[in-house]
């Protein structure tokens, strides 16, 4: 049997917003190419987790992390002070739930964390743009329009282009904080196969809160509540047979 | 989550009326044979559309729960064991049919001996499906275990039927027809008792989440 391997590890990590302490000894492996649902009922803790893979919480200076996210195969600590939060979210980039591009076109949506790092060469930025849109499977509907300000497409072509905007950089992981829950059911399903798609070549960590979407799209399912995770295993299980009562009773509607 | 506890309580009572329409059936079709009462096998066999009635309607039901409440974890196992189980009280249902069938052959003639050991097949047959049942309704781990090492006296008592009636064969070959079809009913019986076997795994695997079909008890 094949083992998977683990993309990043989670190790007692502890957060706070303040005073507040919203997560609580944290401890879980991401396994690579893998797609990871977190579930939970709202204020849990699953986008408070989430931030955390990309740094996100430094932009406020209250907020405060304690243990580690070790990120393989080189072992940085992307929540230690050291590491540069700039360098870790090349590496592992965030898709948000409201659909977000920047008032400029298409091309230049997907262009921009290249253009931030500095590649200007006409070439590359083309050869990546295409690469990333036909990845987010937007290509065939844009590549004749590439020049168009992104706010002409519709809300879920907007998503997949902020897929691709995130794609563009090569990242190891890509989080999304419940991509579709501003989406319609067909674009909702159109993100969906892509994240079952873009799993081949990349690690997935998704917060949604419809627990069929997570059925649908995840290998790998870690159920919080109150800032902990209450259980964590393969999504079939935790959908068929959950071994924590708490699990049982939110999966079943049944909750509180 | 009201409306689909309700509904889920409501497939529960429909399950348990069709158990208890299958559990008549086999109390009543060894009786019939036992008794040579004829009225009693041939309502018997006449009441078995009832039960393929709840079979289908069960089924619907099922089918429905899982497509519009996309039912998980326990709610999940719940509404597949039910479905599996009704599929096994039907085939029950069968077989108690067949033996009435054979009861009406057989009181045409006389009887070859008193019988003891079909009476007794039936009693744990019956005692096995009762209390795989139970063990459904109450998700009664234990008793579903005791039900599936129950099966073993039911095989048991089969071969020692089996054999005692070669024996009367061999001593009188006219009543090779009569004992052909006690020996049918005591196969119909085994197989009665192989289905709350079903039944009973079924029920460890509503409880635990774990399918112990095909493997062996280790306890
Ligand atoms: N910026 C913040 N400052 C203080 N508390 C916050 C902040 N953001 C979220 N929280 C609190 O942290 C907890 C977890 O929130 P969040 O991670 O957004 O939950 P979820 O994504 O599971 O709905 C909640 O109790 C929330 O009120
Ligand atoms: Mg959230």
């Amino acid at each position: 049997m094949v083992r998977d391997s683990i993309k990043a590890e989670v190790k007692n990590l502890n957060f706070f917003y303040g005073n507040v302490q919203a997560l609580k000894n944290i401890n879980l492996d991401i396994l690579e190419k893998r797609v990871t649902a977190l579930i939970g009922p709202s204020g849990c803790g699953k986008t408070t987790f989430l931030r955390c893979f990309n740094r996100m919480h430094d932009l406020y200076p209250h907020n405060r992390y304690e243990g580690s996210i070790i990120l393989k195969p080189d072992d940085i600590d992307i929540i230690s002070p050291n590491i540069d939060p700039i360098e870790v979210r090349m590496r592992i980039s965030m898709v948000f739930q409201k659909p977000n591009p920047f008032p400029k076109t298409i091309f230049e949506n997907v262009a921009y964390g290249l253009r931030v790092r500095g590649i200007s060469n006409k070439k590359v930025l083309a050869e990546v743009v295409e690469k990333s849109l036909r990845g987010a499977a937007l290509w065939d509907e844009v590549k004749d329009r590439l020049d168009k300000p992104a706010f002409d497409l519709s809300g879920g072509q907007q998503q997949r282009l902020c897929i691709a905007r995130a794609l563009a950089t090569n990242p190891e992981i890509l989080l999304f904080d419940e991509p579709t829950s501003a989406l319609d059911p067909i674009a909702t399903s159109k993100i969906e196969e892509l994240i079952v798609e873009l799993k081949n070549n990349v690690t997935i960590i998704i917060v949604t809160h419809n627990m069929q979407q997570a059925a649908r799209v995840s290998e790998y399912t870690a159920f919080m509540y109150l800032g902990e995770i209450i259980e964590y295993g393969k999504t079939e299980k935790i959908f068929t047979a959950p071994s924590e009562k708490l699990t049982e009773e939110y999966i079943t509607g049944r909750f509180g | 989550m009201a409306i689909f506890d309700e509904e889920l309580s409501r497939l529960k009572e429909k399950i348990l009326e069709m158990g208890a329409l299958v559990e008549n059936s086999i109390k009543d079709c060894v009786k019939s044979f036992i008794e040579r009462d004829n009225a009693l096998a041939e309502n018997l066999i006449k009441r078995d559309h009832l039960v393929n009635a709840l079979d289908v309607e069960i089924d619907e039901e099922c089918i429905r729960l899982i497509a519009l409440r996309q039912p998980k974890a326990s709610d999940l196992r719940f509404i597949t064991t039910g479905m599996k189980i009704i599929t096994d009280l039907e085939r029950m249902g069968d077989l108690a049919v067949n033996i009435a069938e054979r009861a009406l052959e057989l009181n045409k003639e006389p009887s070859i001996k008193p019988y003891v050991d079909i009476p007794r097949m039936r009693d744990i047959a019956y005692g096995m499906t009762r209390d795989a049942l139970d063990a459904f309704v109450n998700k009664d781990k234990r008793l579903a275990m005791d039900v599936i090492m129950r099966d073993d006296e039911i095989d048991d008592l089969k071969h020692s039927i089996i054999s005692e009636l070669i024996f009367l064969m061999l001593e009188d070959p006219n009543i090779i027809c009569r004992a052909l079809r006690i020996i049918f009913i005591a196969q119909y019986l085994e197989r009665i008792a192989d289905h709350a076997t079903n039944i009973a795994e079924m029920v460890i695997y509503l409880v635990e989440g774990k399918i112990i079909r095909h493997t062996t008890i280790s306890e």
